[in-house]
């Protein structure tokens, strides 16, 4: 029998149902598992055992009194940028190293009804701004498959944990690729919801016209599984959309899989950047779509060389105005001054890292009287073309598809001084934010022993669509089955 | 040379809405303990999101529509980023390029500096109307600051005005009005020295007929109607004074101080603050639809201009009696169901004519609002029916008017109780009558020599005897009649 912390989150419901095991059982599984390996993996900035095993306790009890809530007994992780009740909320960042929300973020109330078990939370590059977890203020997490290189971020813990055994399933956030781009990097599957899919209500703001919250997972099922159990309106988030969620699972498995389907490829994504070993995983899985059936039509995004700029605009300047409310005045560090405004200077030098100021500063210029025109509302006017580009190409294909990241894990250590070279990390990633639709990272390959991911690109509440291509092609392929070789050693 | 004032006024009102801007938590601030009516979306926790308060929306524009502006049917909040330890997220969601409504005009009567006054009418432009949330409430102790968020996220409406207004007066009669309004609409208490109504003044001087701007000089910290009059007096007094002196008037912001009564400068143009505004990417545009804005307009009250032309012309009464009783919309409503209580018996003025005299003397001289008056608008008018009817006299009226007021008794039974009626019966008063001919035998003398005057002296003793409740013209005539038969 496989270890219980490998399992698939729907094989683990069905053993539950079964009855063949305990949430107990499962969820000291992966404490144990996440206790052997993540002194070297550092995937969690904070575990919960004692509180994950009395919610395990507690899901028993309710199967045991004839409850059968989709997630009763299931250990998830969840990214430290997102508000559980009474425990410590970091966003890898100083400022809010101490920081304990009185409330839970609208997708951990979701599943707390669902009856998941919070095995803690995963280390994220500080405020999600980042795409190693380099940028996390407390430790860089190691990439499974090659501890000295990054997991990808800034949902990098997330990703680690779900591949290393820490977590059944974990969520992680994305602004600018952060699900996909880490999921990518360590082998697992990674959904970005349509932008209003999934309630933003306690996830701490990036950018908040780009953040969406989404599942890192084993295989496609289990992402539908997660995708469905956060999904839907919430009134406390405005710009959640009021639109019916449906059966992810049963629509994923409609239908004929690729067959027929119009696949579509976007030839600027497929650029001099890319890595060879990255390009020939991605054309081999294309070759594999068209062999399950699906019509691959070469289709043109031509605004896409303006999706790093356009993003960085956007989503510094969002970021600029929602990071002022860490002052030092209510919650988290303050660094005490003579004077109110030396406390101000002082708190905010002191609790923020390179990353944070550097964007806070370029948002804070992109707004700033003089310069909004030229850059602010520039950005958002490109935007716009962006967003007609896909919207083009949606009346000719039914996804899209290319490579999730130009590259596989990078060096800790080496992007980290040329920010530039970190932001191409997520040249592939970013439009879909900008245009505020789908998109999901599934395994498709390795390149020097690293994992390569395959983004499928779907539009504006097509999740259904792009979970279908993703799992007739992982039906096909044994990419997702693979896992890292760790040390288990108990400190 | 003689100077003309250039104001601008922008003024902000809270709006008494039961939840707060973007929150559920209760609005009401003034008076609560610190930091009770507080949650994780008014304290700016991370994570956390606004959702519009559609009341207040709905407040917004029965303003606006007062304001006779055009309500805007796409708009969008934008996010005003400046540190300060009130602003709980370091930016204030507010309006900027899309406001709720634009371009309206508010009528001003000046006029002795009382609005009411029939005076020269004025209209003083609004620019916009717009919809934004309040910050917390700083108190500084012993090198300490305190902050209380009660207050954080309260609705807050601005109304900013064009440079139409040309003095104290006028600014004094423009906030009046403006608090007039909102009063009216029931959007807000209006209550400048509970900070519910805050003003700001933009101020510059030219010389008269010029149309070029002077230097503009923001005035601010005026926390009553009278600190609005008397601010703008002394900052008129002060540019003056430098302008003839051949001395630039500098761009400052001024703050008030109502103790010296002198405004002192608080900062300067080059402190001024870049705001970086943009849309707020948490809300979604909103887009109100026409039928929506037409229902808010069917649902707005008599404004008081309307209610005072109404009262003039169904119910006969003075541009002044009619002033005074819409000035309140609560006393216009009191007045108007005693009108109708009375329906064809007594004339609106009469009734007015009590609500204007003796009613209103008593609220003034015990400082009692018309809500809390305990005479019910029935009982007034079966008060004044009794009057009109001959059952009780003037004396008596006023006997059992301040019973009234003290215990909000029906005036029958006070009356009753009190044996009040006046006696109108000749048989019952002939003796009296008599009596105080007999009692009274030099003005007797006096009237038949001619002294016409002294019959009110002899109606006085009739009173008297009867402790004032002989009914005068009966008496009078009654003693005519005696003093002529028995010549």
């Amino acid at each position: 029998m496989t270890d219980l912390h490998q399992l698939t989150i729907h094989e683990a419901q069905d053993m539950l149902r079964r009855g063949d095991i305990s949430s107990v059982e499962l969820t000291q599984s992966v404490l144990d598992r996440a206790l052997a390996v993540d002194n070297d993996v550092r995937a969690y900035i904070c575990l919960l055992p004692e509180e994950a095993l009395a919610q395990a306790e507690a899901a028993d009890r309710r199967r045991a009194a004839g409850d059968d809530t989709p997630l009763l007994g299931i250990p998830l992780a969840i990214k430290d940028v997102i508000c559980i009740q009474g425990v410590t909320t970091t966003c890898g960042s100083r400022i809010l190293e101490n920081f304990v929300p009185p409330f839970d973020a609208t997708i951990v109330a979701r599943l707390r009804a669902a009856g998941a078990v919070f095995l803690g939370k995963t280390n994220t590059d500080e405020f999600a701004m980042g795409s190693s977890t380099e940028y996390s203020a407390f430790f860089t997490t190691g990439n499974p498959w090659d501890l000295e290189r990054v997991p990808g971020g800034s949902s990098g813990g997330s990703a680690a944990a779900v591949v290393a055994g820490e977590a059944l399933g974990a969520f992680g956030t994305d602004t600018g690729g952060s699900v996909r781009q880490p999921a990518a990097m360590c082998g697992v599957v990674g959904l970005k919801p349509t932008y209003g899919r999934v309630s933003r209500y306690g996830l701490v703001a990036h950018g908040s016209s780009l953040d969406q919250i989404g599942p890192l997972t084993r295989d496609v099922e289990d992402a539908a599984i997660l995708l469905g159990s956060i999904a839907g309106h919430d009134r406390m988030d405005s710009t959640s959309l009021n639109v019916a969620v449906p059966d992810y699972v049963r629509e994923m498995k409609t239908g004929d899989g690729l067959k027929g389907m119009r696949v579509g490829v976007p030839k600027e994504y497929f650029t001099e950047g890319i890595e060879p070993g990255v390009e020939t995983a991605v054309r081999a899985a294309l070759d594999l779509m068209a062999d399950l059936g699906a019509e691959l039509i070469e289709v043109s995004l031509p605004h896409t060389e303006y999706a790093i700029p356009i993003y960085y605009l956007i989503a510094t300047a969002e970021a600029s105005s929602n990071l002022a409310r860490y002052d030092g005045v209510r919650y988290g560090l303050r660094v005490d001054a003579p004077d109110m405004w030396q406390t101000y200077y002082d708190t905010r030098q002191a609790g923020f890292g390179p990353e944070v100021k550097r964007r806070i500063m370029l948002g804070t210029y992109g707004l700033s009287a003089g310069y909004y025109d030229a850059y602010y509302l520039k950005a958002q006017q490109a935007r716009t073309l962006l967003r007609r580009d896909f919207e083009r190409v949606w009346e000719q294909v039914d996804v899209m598809a290319c490579p999730t990241s130009p590259t596989t894990a990078f060096k800790i250590g080496q992007k980290v001084d040329d920010p530039l070279q970190m932001y191409l990390s997520d040249v592939f990633t970013v439009s879909l934010n900008l245009v505020g639709m789908c998109g999901i990272s599934i395994p498709c390959g390795f390149s020097d022993g690293m994992p390569v991911g395959l983004q499928l690109m779907g539009p504006a509440l097509g999740e259904s669509i792009i979970l279908r291509a993703a799992h007739a092609y992982e039906q096909a392929t044994e990419w997702h089955k693979r896992r890292p070789n760790l040390t288990e050693r108990m400190f | 040379m003689p100077y003309e004032p250039v104001i601008g006024m922008e003024v902000h009102v809270e709006l008494n809405t039961a939840s707060k801007m973007f929150c559920g938590c209760s609005a009401e601030a003034f008076g609560t303990p610190p930091n009770t009516h507080v949650c994780p979306v008014c304290l700016g926790m991370p994570g956390t999101l606004p959702v519009i308060n559609e009341q207040a929306v709905r407040y917004t524009v029965m303003t606006g529509l007062a304001l006779n502006c055009t309500v805007q049917e796409h708009n969008v909040f934008a996010r005003k980023n400046y540190f300060y330890p009130d602003l709980p997220k370091g930016y204030q969601i507010s309006q900027y390029e899309l406001p709720l409504c634009q371009d309206g005009y508010l009528t001003i009567d000046v006029g002795d500096g009382h609005p009411t006054e029939a005076g020269q009418a004025r209209r003083v432009r609004i620019r916009r109307v717009h919809l934004e949330e309040d910050t917390g409430k700083l108190t500084h102790v012993d090198g300490y600051s305190l902050i209380d968020f009660n207050r954080a996220g309260v609705p807050l409406m601005e109304i900013v005005s064009e440079a139409d207004i040309r003095s104290a007066e006028e600014a004094y009669a423009y906030v009046t009005r403006l608090r007039q309004i909102v009063r009216y609409l029931g959007v807000s208490s209006g209550d400048m020295e509970k900070g519910a109504m805050r003003c700001e003044v933009n101020l510059s001087l030219r010389p008269v007929g010029s149309d070029e701007f002077g230097t503009k000089v923001e005035v601010k910290n005026l926390n009553s109607f009278r600190s609005v009059r008397n601010a703008i007096a002394y900052e008129i007094e002060r540019q003056t004074r430098l302008l003839e002196a051949g001395k630039p008037v500098t761009q400052v912001t001024m703050g008030w101080d109502e103790a010296a009564g002198v405004t002192r400068e608080q900062r300067s143009k080059e402190e001024a603050h870049d705001y970086r505004y943009f849309p707020e990417p948490d809300l979604p545009p909103l887009n109100l639809e026409p039928a929506w804005i037409e229902a808010v307009k069917g649902s707005l009250p008599e404004l008081p201009d309307a209610k005072r032309d109404r009262f003039m012309a169904n119910y006969g009464l003075s541009r002044y009696d009619a002033d005074v009783l819409v000035e309140d919309r609560a006393v216009a409503d009191y007045f108007e169901r005693a009108v109708r209580v009375a329906g064809d018996t007594i004339n609106p003025k009469l009734v007015a004519n009590w609500v204007t005299g003796e009613l209103f003397r008593r609220m003034n001289e015990t400082a009692t609002a018309i809500t809390s008056v305990k005479i019910k608008p029935e009982d007034l008018v079966a008060l004044i029916r009794m009057v009109k009817g001959g059952t009780i006299n003037q004396p008596a009226a006023k006997e059992t008017f301040g019973v009234m007021w003290e215990t909000g008794r029906p005036p029958q039974e006070i009356v009753e109780e009190r044996g009040l009626k006046q006696i109108s019966d000749a048989g019952e008063l002939a003796g009296v009558v008599a009596q105080v001919i007999a009692d009274n035998p030099d003005p007797v003398a006096q009237f038949k020599a001619g002294k016409e005057t002294i019959i009110r002296f002899l109606i006085g003793q009739v009173m008297k005897a009867t402790r004032g409740k002989a009914n005068p013209q009966l008496a009078e005539q009654l003693l005519r009649e005696q003093l002529q038969s028995n010549e």
